[in-house]
């Protein structure tokens, strides 16, 4: 092990395993997590929930998916969008292509 | 072969003794070149995680929500309109959900208030959220009391606390019966806040939403699916300010290891032109050079991305999560389930290896294939 390049190729070797070891771990705490995210599945589908509790700072940041487009900027018009959790969410174009566009395709009522 | 894998050795041999005796130089490419990874794989790794996690658990959410608007904002459902709603053909179940959100003074904090459908909670009795035990330090059996928005001061006794494993959805929660929600927020009777509705025919879904806007052009149905697909969108790896604070970081790493890599130091040109003139043909000096970008990014990668995903899940994301948390009070602390993208981690190693590999390579081409006395004279 004196030489230079079995020192240096070992040091990669232990990497390369720990890299793989990241796979493993990944596998084993899949199925370690499993119970917990059925009981979570479940405590939705029984709540009626529709959002994951991640930003709890403001209406539409609380509730992403029940937001309507412009709640962000709704306090008044030209309004600037200020919780900073909103910069973590995609730009509108993105919001505009998540909501299914049943609007433009209903008919006009009477 | 064995010759090959021979002089290969002999090169990385000859190429660790050369960073070994530029030890500060090498060692400090690496630990930054291993930070920008870090940073980089703990961003990907973590989103990914989470896109999976909200998604596979958002799978049971109502089919279709319907909300009322009534200029542009949520307004609440009036009496008949539940009527009208489930008289639409293809729905099949049909509940009107109660919630909302309270402010609380005392800890800043944005609470949901909700009236569960699936159990029965006693008037003057709550379930709360694990994120609101932990903040308010409540158990089961203290009394908590809430001053409501018409000034009077509600007491509750907290029953039960919603199970640790599922925070991610219920950090905030607090249950309560509908009797106390309706006296607490004076709430309309025989209103609700909005609709969950499910369709018998799971392909009809689109359609039953098409037939609610025209029925009810005020109402504004989500369907699961934009629940699904809202966060199949969140924090996309490309998007958001985190990456943005971060091209820059990657901007100047970038010219770091262009510097570092691309132009050769006087030191290392007289070590080309030695090496040249010893005997070592062009393509040999090219070889020892590619072991030398190989080695540092590939190592770089390795110990970057094992870091980032101790960080991720094992230290719950501790380094980057206040800019996660922004103002929010209540936070739900939750481990994520680990699902690695192989196709991103292999993008990683593509945009971190391959670029220094070859950014060494350029200038040692041009270096190596000059006249050894013209390089050592510089």
């Amino acid at each position: 092990m004196s030489r230079p390049s079995n020192r240096v190729l070992g040091t990669i070797l232990i990497a390369a395993a720990a890299f793989g070891g990241t796979f493993l771990d990944a596998a084993r705490q899949r199925i370690a997590h499993e119970p917990a995210l059925q009981h979570t599945e479940a405590l939705v589908e029984r709540l009626r929930l529709s959002d994951i509790a991640l930003f709890t700072e403001a209406r539409y940041t609380r509730h992403l998916s029940q937001a309507d487009l412009h709640s962000a900027f709704q306090d008044h018009p030209v309004a600037l969008e200020h919780f900073p959790s909103g910069s973590m969410l995609p730009p509108p174009q993105t919001l505009l292509k998540r909501h299914e566009p049943l609007d433009r395709e209903a008919a006009p009522s009477d | 072969m064995n010759r090959w894998i021979e002089k290969q050795r002999h090169l990385i041999d000859f190429t660790a003794n050369s960073l070994a005796r530029r030890k500060a130089r090498s060692l400090g490419l690496l630990v930054v070149y291993t930070l920008l990874v870090f940073v980089l794989a703990s961003v990907s790794l973590y989103t990914h995680a989470l896109r999976n996690e909200a998604t596979r658990v958002l799978a049971g959410t109502p089919e279709i929500v319907l909300q009322r608007l009534i200029a542009g904002r949520h307004d609440l459902i009036p009496p008949g309109y539940m009527d009208s709603v489930g008289r639409l053909r293809g729905v099949q179940k049909i509940e009107g959900r109660l919630w909302g959100y309270y402010y609380d003074s005392v800890m800043k904090a944005n609470y949901t208030f909700m009236v569960p459908t699936d159990r029965t909670v006693a008037d003057g009795e709550i379930i709360v959220g694990p994120a609101l035990e932990r903040s308010r330090g409540l158990a089961a059996g203290n009394g908590i009391s809430f001053r409501s928005y018409s000034g009077e001061l509600h007491t509750f006794i907290i029953t039960e606390v919603l199970p640790h494993e599922s925070e991610l959805v219920s950090a905030d929660l607090v249950l309560m019966s509908e009797a106390d929600f309706r006296r607490f927020f004076t709430y309309p009777e025989g209103q609700y806040t909005d609709i969950a509705l499910w369709v018998a025919n799971p392909r009809e879904v689109r359609n039953v939403g098409l037939k609610l806007m025209e029925k009810l052009p005020d109402s504004r149905p989500i369907l699961r699916e934009e629940v699904l697909r809202t966060y199949a969108s969140i924090f996309d790896w490309r998007e958001g300010m985190m990456l943005a604070l971060l091209s820059a970081a990657i901007l100047a790493f970038g010219i770091f290891a262009w510097e570092k890599a691309a132009g050769l130091s006087a030191e290392e040109k007289r070590e080309i032109g030695i090496l040249k003139a010893i005997g070592w043909e062009t393509g040999d000096v090219i070889a020892m050079k590619f072991w030398e970008g190989l080695l540092i990014s590939l190592l770089a990668f390795l110990l970057g991305y094992v870091a980032a995903y101790i960080h991720v899940f094992h230290g719950n994301f501790a380094l980057l999560q206040p800019v996660l948390k922004g103002w929010a009070v209540l936070y739900p602390s939750f481990s994520l389930t680990p699902k690695i993208d192989g196709l991103q981690v292999a993008t990683l190693f593509l945009f971190t290896v391959l670029p220094y590999t070859a950014a060494t390579l350029v200038p040692i081409w041009s270096a190596a294939t000059t006249d050894p006395d013209t390089v050592m004279r510089g």
